[in-house]
């Protein structure tokens, strides 16, 4: 498991391990890891996040960093950003990303993929009105583009636009010509992403922290 | 009753069909045992010669010289012959439905070997020179630009685990029990050593690429499923190749030792990665050309197929793995050619492809069945029936092994179902029987071959014949049928994103965050120099973006609006022509539409009248517009692009004042709109609105409730009303019409 500097202890570790599913061993490492980046401390703020090299060249480095102080991600109703953040949220927030155990049953796996969906959701919503707007998908798909330099907001906006046309059409279908399409709820969202398979394109391996994994 | 005439004339089409060819097959085999020697060449000129000197022969109208075209002429029979058979099926459904193409090409081309062995001529066998240089390469090629990348470089570890550690299981299993069994006396199988055994046993194993396209083609399974035996058939050639060669140079050799195995080891990464190797440095030889290609467009196509040839050959040469340097070139060339060659220049490289790999695969397989009613056979029960078995079995156990391991090392794992179909999907083909036919030594080779096309046989007919009942019993996920959605694509980039970026704040240097540091070196390096002008720093995304919308707008002109834009752009873009031509696909977006809009609105109003009378001839010729076609189409597709762009904005935008704009736009529209009302009004809508949700209705929609954004939305409603304009001009909407009519007559 590696040296642990101090606290938590491994009954704390049992806990943790029931709430988000890890096992002793990927919270050991996680701990180490959280312990590297807080620079020892038990809390781990924003700029922690700014030691990471590799990092600033994400084009949505911003949401990723926002999106593990966004209390939505914490609990079911949580709402709201903090400042710092302790062991615990930092595992549960990597926990959206734990590929599905082989043994599932359907409703299981219904449920995880709502959840990792949920995480996504929280990250586009940005002002927490569990719509996202069409100013909120200009802005992420703004960010996505923002490493491309000069073609910039008029081919963002474009982008945003059909694809917010194209959600439209796949959850409203046909629209009266007085209507307006106010923005994505949590529904839609599912209903866009249904083929998606996000329950194991969305998962990292924990295990096996540094080495170089070549197949899924 | 129609049904059934046209069966039936179908049944006899390809009867007669069939006859002629075999017809013709046997005369120019007949001729070419007459004129066999090559004096015969001589003789005529020598006739002439002697008969100008001694009398005057009269002059000949009509002469018979076969000789002089014969070769191209039997080859061209032969293809020919090939692809009426492969129409033939698709007029009997019923037949076509249950069996696979391949199996009828097979037992079209035993039936012909049938007859022409009746005949007691020599027919054309597979030779492998052939098969190898001319028949397989446009296969792979088409098979290789098309991979889907994604899905290959996703599953590439287990790929790699099934096509070598798999293909290396089966050739010792088989070759070590077969050896077993041609030990046992009763068996009289004569002598057959180790290495021969070992030898027959690589031939055997390697899953055949072209076997498995044929049948996986037309069960339409899952992705996965079918990029893992499809990869597995790629790359084990590699490995086959390794095997053959070095078990082929030790069976005249007669013993292997410890040292040799070794340099077979060395030699197998020798030639798996020297293939690549070539075929990379092919590739990057072919995007960079296909830079400076914007002055000829015409042969940028030849490009592509030359550098793919080239890349197959060379690494032929040097006997390394031809299949995977193919591959390589294919993979490496295609993200820089396409963003560098033209539109037209991606369809003719995708319709070449595909039908020279149809023809190939159509040939290969024909080739097949006369192959084997001609080749001498060696018939032994025994031999036979345990290749069979023991082939079945190690590909079952090798994939039931590997899957218990490989699982543990995947995310999503392969299910029983999915194991069932790739071992039963391993079949075998022509790849096999070629490697046999190459085999030198001639009294086991009979057997080989044999058994080989035993082997061939039995899983391209029974296991492709069963293949699409199981899969349909097993309930496997087929292939999901989903367009291309701008949604996922936006999606699968930030998820790309956010793992890698996870993968980060963990320390995990996971396949993220090496294909992240790919791209960056990608983007940086290497597409300065092989993508031409602006287009090195498009996004991915904008770049399937705009494939989207020329998709659409593609299809928008083909279904609705087609026959009568073309008499209107003819008239009016006249003078455009040339400037559209060079603001081609370098440009932005936002410069082709606010360039194109401005200069279509000028030339409208200054050839108002020249425009409607153009418009009553130009609309009788609309389909023969030859001088016009070829910038039509560019043009066309920009337009709608442009036009489906305005849609959307005013669909989802909220501006806040209506009322400004209706003014506005009586002033601008009058003259244009006129124009278009002439043509437009017969046109049928209908496939313009099934596309975009009520494209009339961006009139409409602009009132809806104001929402908060009314502040933002305001400076851009002067914005949107200038470009509503050329919307309404263009696309002119049938329902409103009236409305807009009406509006103008009372506003006098």
């Amino acid at each position: 498991m590696g040296t642990l500097q101090s606290s938590p202890a491994p009954s704390e570790y049992a806990d943790l391990s029931e709430k988000t599913g890890f096992s002793f061993e990927q919270i050991g490492v996680l701990h180490k890891r959280f312990r590297h980046l807080s620079h020892g401390e038990n809390v781990l703020r924003k700029e922690d996040f700014n030691g990471i090299p590799d990092l600033a060249s994400n084009p949505i480095r911003t949401q990723i960093v926002e999106a593990f102080f966004d209390q939505r991600n914490f609990s079911k109703d949580g709402d709201g950003k903090v400042d710092e953040i302790g062991f615990e949220e930092f595992v549960v927030v990597m926990s959206h990303f734990r590929p599905p155990s082989l043994h599932m049953t359907e409703e299981q796996r219904e449920s995880v993929r709502k959840e990792k969906l949920r995480f996504l959701f929280n990250m586009h919503d940005s002002d927490n009105d569990g719509i996202i707007t069409l100013e909120e998908y200009r802005h992420v798909v703004e960010e996505l583009l923002s490493r491309s330099g000069a073609l910039g907001k008029e081919t963002a906006k474009g982008i945003a636009d059909a694809a917010m046309l194209e959600v439209a059409s796949i959850s409203v279908g046909h629209m009266e010509p007085d209507e307006f399409y106010e923005g994505i709820t949590f529904d839609h969202f599912l209903k866009l992403l249904a083929t998606f398979e996000i329950e194991s394109k969305m998962s990292v391996r924990f295990l096996n922290m540094d080495t170089i994994t070549l197949c899924k | 009753m129609a049904v059934r005439a046209a069966r039936s004339a179908g049944f006899t089409a390809v009867l007669l069909l069939f006859l002629v060819l075999a017809g013709s097959a046997w005369t120019g085999d007949a001729h070419a045992a007459h004129n066999g020697t090559p004096t015969t060449q001589e003789d005529p000129d020598q006739h002439h010669g002697t008969n100008a000197t001694n009398h005057r022969k009269a002059f000949p109208v009509l002469a018979f010289n076969y000789d002089h075209v014969r070769k191209p002429f039997e080859i061209s029979l032969w293809i020919l012959l090939a692809l009426l058979m492969k129409l033939g099926f698709h007029i009997i459904p019923r037949v076509s439905h249950v069996v696979p193409e391949s199996c009828l090409l097979i037992f079209v081309g035993l039936l012909v070997g049938g007859v022409i062995k009746a005949m007691d001529e020599k027919a054309p066998v597979l030779d492998s020179k052939l098969f190898f240089l001319y028949l397989l390469p446009p296969i792979i090629l088409d098979a290789g630009y098309f991979l889907p990348i994604r899905a290959f470089t996703e599953n590439m570890g287990t790929i790699l685990v099934f096509a070598v550690v798999g293909t290396l299981w089966n050739a010792f299993f088989v070759g070590g029990m077969m050896f077993a069994v041609c030990q046992i006396e009763a068996a009289r199988v004569g002598h057959v050593d180790l290495l021969s055994c070992l030898l027959f046993g690589s031939i055997i194993s390697a899953v055949d690429p072209v076997a498995v396209l044929a049948v996986f083609e037309e069960i339409h399974i899952n992705e996965l499923l079918h990029i893992l035996v499809f990869g597995e058939s790629l790359l084990n050639d590699a490995v086959t190749v390794v095997l053959y060669h070095l078990f082929e140079e030790f069976s005249h050799a007669g013993t292997v030792t410890v040292g040799d195995a070794f340099l077979g080891v060395v030699s197998f990464f020798v030639v798996s990665l020297g293939g690549i190797l070539v075929g990379v440095i092919y590739g990057v030889l072919g995007a960079f050309t296909s830079r400076f290609t914007s002055h000829s467009r015409v042969i940028e196509p030849l490009f592509v197929f030359l550098y793919s040839y080239m890349a197959y050959l060379s690494a032929e040469v040097f006997h390394l793995s031809g299949i995977m340097s193919l591959i390589a070139c294919g993979v490496v060339m295609r993200p820089y050619v396409e963003a560098n060659i033209s539109h037209k220049s991606y369809t003719t490289i995708k319709y070449f492809l595909k039908m020279w790999s149809s023809v190939s695969e159509t040939l290969i397989f024909i080739f097949l069945g006369v192959s084997t009613v001609e080749g001498p056979h060696n018939w032994n029960w025994i031999f036979v029936i345990f290749t069979l078995v023991l082939c079945l079995l190690s590909r079952v156990l090798g994939v039931v092994g590997l899957t218990f391991i490989i699982n543990k090392f995947r995310i999503v794992k392969l299910t029983k179902k999915d194991q069932f179909i790739v071992a039963y999907g391993g079949l075998r083909g022509a790849i096999a029987f070629s490697l046999g036919f190459l085999l030198t030594d001639s009294e086991k080779k009979h057997m080989f071959l044999t058994a080989i096309i035993t082997v061939i046989f039995f899983t391209v007919f029974v296991q492709g014949m069963t293949i699409r009942p199981l899969v349909d019993l097993l309930a496997v996920k087929r292939k999901k049928e989903s367009k291309a959605s701008i949604n996922e694509e936006i999606h699968t980039q930030f998820l790309d994103h956010l793992l890698t970026g996870i993968g980060d704040i963990c320390g995990h240097y996971g396949h993220h965050h090496w294909k992240d540091k790919l791209n960056r070196f990608n983007k940086t390096y290497v597409k300065k120099w092989l993508i031409a002008g602006e287009r090195s720093n498009e996004p991915q995304l904008i770049s399937f973006y705009n494939k989207m919308e020329m998709k659409q707008a593609m299809m928008l002109v083909e279904s609705g609006s087609a026959a009568k834009l073309p008499s209107v752009m003819a008239a009016a873009s006249a003078q455009n022509i040339q400037q559209q031509r060079e603001e081609a696909r370098q440009q932005k977006l936002l410069k082709i539409s606010k360039t194109r809009e401005a200069e279509i609105r000028k030339v409208l109003r200054a050839n108002l009248q020249k425009t409607r009378q153009r418009l009553r001839s130009y609309s009788r010729h609309d389909l023969f517009m030859d001088p016009f076609e070829e910038d039509m189409s560019e043009v066309r597709f920009r337009k709608q692009k442009v036009e489906m762009e305005r849609r959307m904005s005013h669909y989802l935008t909220v501006p806040a004042k209506r009322q400004e704009t209706p003014s506005v736009r009586k002033v601008w529209f009058e003259p244009e709109h006129k124009v278009y009302t002439y043509d437009d009004s017969q046109s049928p809508r209908s496939g313009a609105i099934q596309l975009n949700p009520r494209p009339s209705d961006g009139a409409a929609l602009l009132d809806g409730s104001p929402q908060g954004s009314e502040s933002s939305a305001a400076p851009q409603s002067a914005d949107q009303s200038e470009r509503q304009k050329p919307s309404r001009c263009l696309s002119d909407p049938g329902p409103n019409e009236d409305e807009e009519e009406s509006i103008f007559f009372s506003s006098r």
